[in-house]
């Protein structure tokens, strides 16, 4: 196998725009590894609209949003293995991959860049009682067997969370011919975005039903009935039972980022996120390791997947063709009032360029707050927010020059505004 | 005076919108931040419309499905004729985005088009 | 007519078909689910007692400690996964030691080889996540753990090796002795004739023993065990089966390594009416959760994958039953835990039985070999590539989670008896058994099995009946 400068894990939107900005950043060796069949991941079961406002400033469907990133790799040159499974990354950044033609093989990149994406919890992650019937599918499978194969996987639908891929589901499967019934959410607020309570559920006239979950599931071949209660502090109310008969429960209760083979590597992992700890660069622990998307944090939208992703490609590229920084001093990002995680988790000011971007999330719904962020006791940015969700992503750009006055650590709180 | 709260669908922000009619008429829109909101909210108050998204069956393509879209927006109220018009259409493999699957689909003037390329088989 | 027909493809019945298939005979066993291991062998605790428990003198001591001494020999004959981890018992205060000593003592009657009482101190290095209130614990080196499925499929792939032919959704409904000996077997899908029955039937073979005998009627109650099942992530948590001595603080739940390195957390003891009632609730979870905590701490419990419950076949004696009943009817009864730990002595004992009711002969061409599927993990690189080489769907990745290649799942298709659905599949291959359970391989476990069997995707059923997956196709209801 020839070797390459720079492995890619992953070929979806993370993975794509990564390699685009590498290579216009001037690396020649670039592998994308993709274990599904076609390039641009989980966009290509998103065929509903709302993609690249940001990045192609227009309303894209989620192929169309990764046929222009495929296009652009293809016209770059860029190569990619397709069907091709990643068995392990080693902490010197062996990359051990296998596929029908190649076989089994080895890569030796000068840099990785992380990008698998994220999967979704489970039911038995969600400890739901009952049977184990047939008709009990993650959103994300719903999707797929709907959107690229044309199967409906039920006719009478009860939907627990309502993350986006929930809410957009319940449209879909109304749409495909199916009843949804309701959409139960644990929380006493929705996990997706506004519009898509407005578009998938209210154009339907499917309840929502906040502070709501499943508390059994009938049938035990195929489902056939769903009882859902009203939860407080987390707990079912007795009493409040309210029964459904259906053939079939998705669940939307949250994406998990897939870092099983970070872990191996030993790359340092955030307990919030479940992805890696990285710095402004975007890179892990181990030098020369980057990663970005979903595999990251679990953003709200692809264009800033394509965005963090880009920066982890132009990090790897400065990387490969200049080697490591000279690290300088390094600043932890900490989080309070209710700022749950950020990412990067560290900014060492001398190796970031003119901005340095900060992700995050915040743990409830705010109302009229400001985020604020301090470098020691200096307030180095602040911005008013009306509202502030758990299931929206907020950036903040920080002028780099700003980071290099006095303090030790950076600091994002929300703070009355 | 009527009034009516909605939530803006043009971007993820979802910003909460008042719309003040009079006689079905729009007199004031407020609690948008941008054109679009305003834009939105008078036509979702008279005239309401959606980009529909759906899958029609591919014969000889490398999947049995390809995802398509009106090529621009349809009155609210028309979703479920394009749904039913689309039901017997099928479109032969290689497809490649931008191709019309269904013109004029239900009479609303707008293509239906593919939004994803998908190969022959084989 | 058959020489004999088993009912019941569980551990029992597999083992019994198995043993039997030692001699000439013409053997047919009867499973009213889709598949081999469908009812309590396939949700269990997964371990293989060392024989210190059941009572002194009783069937079950006996079979447990032999069952347990066969096994070592036997997963290497048949090719399943197995671990002789050892297993503790936690005595969490110095007023439970008398019942301590007593189990010891218990166990060295049984014939346990190598008891012994370890203190807190070596206790600690063992298991250094055991309770902080753990005083002593009852070690036993031959105590371990196995592939419930694994056992079960090699025990039927081996029997169906040597001629034993199996029938699936085929629900017993009836059973008369014939004039002249034997008995006429009813089914749903038609009737059939045997020499001798031997019945294998889990929590129903109470309604078969009646059938037969109905002057000594049986009861056997479901017990429901609910479980939690943890990722690899947590496999390492304890190294060796922890189970808690009953005493002071109540009846724990054992928690253990699964030999494919998850920690299996669990069971309930809750007897219910329905021997169908396989659903877990709120309240057993529950208390799976709070007892988990007493012999090991720190459990980390939101690392579950899933869930589940299985029933034990509960007879009221808490001993086994096995014997012939009426001529030429052999019960295999009342087989709860340790069933799966004495399946190979249990199939033994049933073989001898029924060899000397029907004057059986041995069969020459017997092979007790049986080789399990292929797990190219286990290769090292070089070999694992040339199997690709040779084989490209040794080259696709399936199952993410597990690991599980397009090659691992054609050859569990192909077998006999061969996978027809996802828990099929899943079951023989673990692909669906991971942490996404199944929510990225389903879709493409279903295409090969369709392509294999050569049926329409949508008939692909999760563990055959109604169980389909696909109810229809885009807008058909329009």
């Amino acid at each position: 196998m020839k070797n390459v400068d720079l492995v890619i894990i992953g070929g979806g939107p993370a993975g794509l725009a990564a390699a685009v900005a590498a290579r216009k950043n001037g690396v020649q060796d670039i592998l994308i590894l993709e274990r599904d069949s076609e390039l641009g991941g989980i966009l290509n079961q998103c065929i509903h609209n709302g993609f690249g406002l940001h990045t192609f400033k227009e309303e894209l469907t989620g192929p169309e949003y990764a046929a222009r990133f495929i296009a652009q790799v293809q016209e770059l040159g860029i190569e990619y293995k397709l069907n091709t499974m990643v068995l392990d990354l080693a902490a010197d950044k062996t990359v051990t991959a296998m596929n029908k033609s190649d076989g089994l093989f080895q890569l030796h990149p000068k840099a990785v860049i992380l990008a698998m994406g994220c999967r979704e919890r489970p039911r038995g992650a969600l400890n739901i009682p009952g049977y184990r019937p047939a008709g009990i599918f993650t959103a994300g499978t719903a999707q797929r067997l709907v959107n690229m194969e044309g199967y409906l996987p039920g006719r009478r639908v009860v939907i627990l969370g309502s993350g986006d891929i929930g809410l957009i589901m319940a449209r879909r499967m109304t749409l495909e011919g199916a009843k949804v019934l309701c959409v139960a959410e644990l929380m006493p607020y929705s996990g997706g975005l506004k519009r898509n309570i407005v578009q998938c559920l209210d154009d339907f006239d499917i309840p929502l039903k906040l502070s709501h979950t499943v508390v059994d599931i009938q049938g035990k071949e195929r489902v056939t009935g769903i009882t859902i209660a009203q939860v407080e502090n987390g707990k079912p109310i007795p009493g409040t039972e309210e029964h459904y008969d259906c053939d079939t429960l998705l669940l939307s209760c949250g994406l998990l980022p897939e870092n099983e083979l970070s872990r191996a590597a030993g790359v340092a992992l955030s307990p919030i996120t479940g992805g890696p700890s990285v710095n402004e660069s975007l890179e892990t622990n181990i030098p020369g390791v980057f990663a970005a998307g979903n595999v990251l944090h679990v953003h709200d939208l692809v264009d800033y997947v394509s965005e963090e992703a880009g920066a982890a490609g132009e990090h790897a590229a400065a990387y490969i063709l200049k080697g490591e920084h000279a690290a300088g001093r390094t600043l932890p990002v900490r989080c309070e009032n209710g700022v749950r995680y950020t990412v990067p988790t560290a900014i060492r000011p001398d190796c970031a360029g003119d901005t340095v971007t900060l992700r995050f999330r915040v743990g409830g719904v705010y109302k009229n707050k400001k985020i604020a962020v301090y470098l020691g006791d200096t307030c180095i940015f602040s911005r008013r927010r009306p509202v502030l969700a758990p299931g929206e992503m907020e950036t903040v750009r920080l002028k780099a020059d700003l980071l290099r006055g006095a303090g030790d650590a950076v600091t994002v709180t929300l703070e009355e505004g | 005076m009527e009034k009516r709260e909605l939530i803006c669908i043009g971007c993820p922000m979802g910003c909460a919108l008042t719309v003040e009619l009079d006689g079905g008429a729009v007199v004031s829109v407020r609690g948008n931040t941008c054109p679009r909101g305003d834009a939105y909210a008078r036509k979702e108050v008279t005239a309401p419309t959606r980009i529909v998204t759906t899958t029609v069956r591919v014969t000889d393509g490398v999947l049995a499905a390809v995802s398509c879209k009106t090529r621009g927006d349809i009155p609210k109220g028309k979703i479920f004729d394009i749904i039913r018009a689309l039901k017997a259409v099928e479109v032969a493999a290689p497809v490649v985005i931008g191709q019309v699957i269904l013109p004029n689909a239900a009479d609303t003037g707008v293509d239906v088009i593919a939004t994803k390329n998908v190969e022959k088989r084989g | 007519m058959h020489d004999i027909i088993i009912i019941g493809a569980g551990v029992s019945g597999c083992a019994c078909a198995r043993e039997l298939s030692r001699y000439n005979a013409d053997i047919l066993v009867l499973e009213k689910e889709e598949d081999v291991c469908c009812g309590t062998s396939k949700a269990n605790s997964a371990i293989v007692h060392a024989g210190y428990d059941a009572a002194n003198g009783s069937l079950m001591a006996q079979l447990n400690v032999e069952g347990s001494r066969r096994m070592p020999a036997l997963a290497k004959e048949l090719d399943f996964a197995y671990d002789q981890c050892g297993s503790l018992v936690v005595c969490l205060s110095e007023d439970d030691r008398p019942a301590l000593q007593k189990l010891y003592e218990n166990g060295v009657a049984n014939g346990v080889e190598g008891l012994r009482i370890v203190e807190r101190d070596e206790l600690v290095t063992m298991e250094p996540n055991i309770a902080d209130t753990a005083v002593a614990a009852l070690w036993a080196p031959t105590g371990g753990i196995v592939c419930p499925f694994g056992l079960t499929y090699a025990l039927a792939e081996n029997a169906a090796k040597n001629g034993v032919q199996f029938r699936f959704d085929t629900k017993v409904t009836g059973l008369h002795p014939l004039p002249g000996g034997g008995w006429q077997v009813d089914t749903d899908r038609g009737s059939c004739q045997a020499r001798c029955i031997v019945n294998a039937a889990g929590v129903y073979a109470d309604t078969l023993h009646n059938l037969a005998d109905a002057a000594h009627p049986m009861k056997i109650t479901a017990r429901r065990g609910d479980y939690f099942l943890l990722d690899h992530t947590a496999g390492q948590h304890v190294r060796h089966t922890v189970f808690q001595l009953p005493g002071k603080y109540g009846k724990g739940v054992l928690v253990t390594p699964t030999v494919h390195g998850n920690l299996l957390v669990g069971p309930t003891a809750i007897d219910v009416d329905d021997k169908e009632a396989t659903a877990t609730t709120a309240a057993g979870l529950d208390e799976v959760r709070t007892k988990s905590g007493l012999a090991v701490k720190d459990i980390p419990l939101r690392q579950t994958i899933t869930s589940f419950a299985g029933l034990r076949a509960h007879e009221a004696r808490h001993d086994f039953f096995i014997g012939e009943i009426a001529p030429g009817f052999v019960d295999c009864a009342a087989i709860e835990s340790p069933g799966l730990s004495s399946a190979p002595a249990i199939g033994a004992m049933v073989a001898g039985i029924v060899r000397d009711s029907l004057q059986l002969k041995e069969n020459p061409a017997f092979d007790p070999i049986r080789k399990g599927i292929l797990d190219p993990k286990a290769l090292d690189f070089a070999a694992r590539a040339e199997l690709i080489k040779q084989n490209p769907a040794y080259g696709q990745i399936i199952c993410r989670c597990e690991s599980v290649t397009e090659g691992e799942i054609i050859d569990a298709i192909h077998r006999t008896p061969g996978a027809r659905s996802l828990d099929g599949v899943k079951r023989r291959t673990r692909a669906g058994m991971g942490r996404c359970q199944a929510g990225f391989c389903s879709p493409r476990v279903m295409e090969i099995l369709a392509r294999e069997l050569g049926v329409a995707q949508s008939e692909i059923t999760k563990s055959g009946g109604d169980s389909k997956i696909i109810v229809g196709t885009n807008k058909d209801a329009f």
